[in-house]
């Protein structure tokens, strides 16, 4: 035995390494046809990283107050060595993982990865999702520019919508009768403590239910039905050795976008930081058009379509929470898009085509004309979780599913 | 079906994607000359003279600026120094902030970040845009920046335009500068106050083409890496 091999003993009879090991990478079988669409995993855990790192740095710098925070930032830019490199991979990282994410959802969708027995696996990613957006959302007021400022103001303002108690309840998130720097203190707090402790446990829960009911697969096919006679999964392969090198060249991939933005278009064209937050916060001076960041709009866009406020929080609200009830909608007899009918995929083309449009939209002032776009396809959202998913198969030709995964 | 395109349109113009619009003369983009240092050195210098004296660069330090425009210790202290600060101290500003907004109707704000707030090519055209109107405190207004409280300080330099019907701009008092001279001037000015609105920018895109570089053949080694352990998976 040598000396590692002694090592490894030694933990494994205090500690279960070597079994976590094999259960997680080494011996975990994936179905081994997973496409281009399965990296988006892997890369979301990356820039979960790379903000928790780069988070922790910029914390070291970043001052928590009214009277310091705007400065702060300018100071890590400037003054703090590769302080500006922490700060846009910090800030690109938002937008990236709000992408990563968005398609990570979409593979879901295309290929039924949320149906039985991975309803749990959707149902944590959709508290990720919401967690995520909660920490973009606190972590955007920190620069504490006048962006940060009015979108915060909006954004809490929505809350007043409760019933009764909705004046009240905005006071009690605030902290005070305005936006102001004990609102900036507690959205710190949230976002550098709560937050990620919460997204972390939820990751891990996320990973948990994944591996325990295994992966899907484009073709939708369960590969545990057939093994051989060691009990592997017959189209499964170790997920450690093969998707680990294939995810690095995922990441490899990834990076040089990433990296391309950092370095060369750190404010994204305005839609990753935008041009108002380069003045301070400022109580007295609106920006001409308060936008949220680009990642809430399509959410933002369903608000501001329905005419009476309440409601469209409402509606924004039922927007979010629709989302978590897609694996019992969806009741095609089959589960990926390549052996569902031309109607599912027409009908999810339009959706995607619909979110955009109100991602779109809601980054715009609204005029009458976009009113109007706004509300046909915030109905065309709604339309398509309900009622078409629980119908569509009654209408729609599915193609037969083979035994094993194809190529 | 014509209604149907025109709402289309207005649905998706993309001309409301910079805000507030576009719709001012004139209007012409600023094409700065990134790095160029004798064109910063001249902004620089334009700046210190002209815009200093209300407009603080407070994120910005003496030094650093120095440093990265080629200007030396000596000639900072002698040239760009005007109220015995120390090298090392932020750009600021002696007028205090009361006072000036009882002077201008607001306090002129700090330029450290305007370049990135409002983008080169609006400086390059509201600073181009100063004309004649009687009606105002100082005896001009601002076709990009409608009743600005900013008098025209490089009126001696640009001379002094009218608005005509139609909207252009057209000198009536010539400057000690020609049109073509001024916007050069302009565009030195507003490409040093690009500068400040990110000291970093050069270098961050000269160390971004090394990564990028780096990233591609680390992309290779992983690619041929992933194929040579996937070749028996069929």
């Amino acid at each position: 035995m040598t000396r590692t091999q002694q090592l490894i003993g030694w933990i494994d009879d205090r500690f279960p390494l070597t079994k976590v090991w094999n259960e997680h990478l080494a011996e975990y079988y994936a179905p081994k046809n997973f496409n281009f669409w399965y990296f988006f995993g892997s890369l979301a855990l990356l820039v979960l990283v790379n903000q928790l790192l780069t988070g922790i740095w910029l914390t070291m710098h970043y001052n928590p107050s009214a009277e310091g925070a705007y400065e702060s930032v300018e100071y890590i830019m400037r003054d703090v060595p590769y302080g500006w490199l922490l700060r846009y991979m910090h800030s690109t990282g938002a937008s990236a993982f709000f992408i990563v994410v968005y398609l990570h959802m979409f593979r879901g969708m295309i290929y039924g990865s949320y149906r039985k027995p991975r309803e749990l696996v959707w149902l944590f990613g959709m508290v990720i999702f919401v967690l995520l957006m909660a920490e973009a959302f606190m972590g955007y007021l920190l620069p504490w520019g006048n962006m940060s400022y009015w979108g915060a103001q909006v954004i809490i303002n929505l809350f007043s919508a409760v019933p009764v108690y909705g004046d009240e309840l905005v006071t009690w998130i605030r902290g005070d009768f305005l936006i102001s720097g004990a609102t900036l203190n507690r959205f710190f707090a949230l976002h550098v403590v709560a937050l990620p402790i919460a997204l972390l446990l939820m990751v891990f829960l996320h990973i948990v239910a994944l591996h325990a009911v295994g992966s899907n697969n484009p073709d939708g096919v369960e590969i545990k039905k057939l093994k051989d006679d060691k009990g592997i999964p017959l189209d499964g392969i170790p997920f450690h050795p093969y998707y680990t090198v294939k995810d690095i060249v995922g990441v490899a991939g990834f990076l040089f976008f990433f990296c391309m933005i950092i370095f060369f278009f750190p404010d994204g064209g305005g839609f990753f930081l935008e041009p108002p937050n380069f003045t301070p916060a400022n109580n007295l001076k609106t920006p001409e058009h308060i936008a949220p960041v680009w990642y809430f709009t399509p959410f933002y866009s369903v608000l501001r379509a329905v005419p009476d406020k309440d409601l469209g929080v409402v509606a924004m609200g039922l927007s979010l929470v629709i989302l978590f009830f897609l694996p019992w909608l969806d009741r095609s007899p089959v589960k990926s898009i390549r052996y569902k009918g031309p109607i599912f995929k027409l009908a999810l083309a339009l959706f995607v085509i619909s979110f955009f449009i109100l991602g779109y939209l809601g980054m715009k002032a609204p005029t009458p004309g976009r009113t109007v776009m706004a509300q046909i396809t915030t109905a065309y959202y709604f339309f398509f979780f309900f009622p078409f998913l629980p119908f569509y198969h009654k209408f729609d030709k599915t193609k037969p599913v083979p035994e094993r995964v194809t190529d | 079906m014509k209604k149907i395109i025109a709402i289309a349109l207005s649905v998706f113009s993309l001309s409301a994607l910079a805000a507030g619009g576009g719709d001012y003369k004139p209007n012409d983009p600023a094409n700065l000359p990134y790095g160029n240092k004798v064109s910063l050195q001249r902004g620089a210098q334009l700046y210190f003279n002209y815009c200093l004296g209300c407009h603080s660069l407070g994120f910005q330090r003496y030094q650093r600026t120095g440093e990265d425009l080629g200007i030396s210790v000596d000639i900072l202290k002698e040239n760009f120094i005007f109220d015995g600060s120390k090298k090392g101290e932020h750009i600021k500003i002696a007028m205090p902030e009361s006072y000036a907004a009882n002077w201008f109707g607001a306090a002129p704000p700090d330029l450290s970040l305007i370049a990135r707030s409002r983008g080169a090519d609006w400086l390059y055209n509201y600073m181009r845009g100063f004309y004649k109107d009687e009606t105002r405190p100082y005896g001009v207004n601002n076709s990009v920046f409608k009743d600005v409280g900013m008098p025209h300080v490089l009126q001696p330099l640009q001379g002094l335009q009218v608005k005509t019907e139609e909207g252009d701009l057209k000198i009536i008092e010539e400057g000690s500068m020609t049109p073509q001279e001024y916007d050069l001037a302009v565009r030195d000015l507003v490409n040093f106050l690009d500068y400040v609105g990110e000291p970093i920018k050069l270098e961050r895109q000269q160390i971004g083409v090394k990564v990028l570089i780096f990233i591609l053949i680390f992309f290779i080694f992983a690619y041929f890496l992933k194929k040579e352990y996937w070749k028996d998976i069929h």
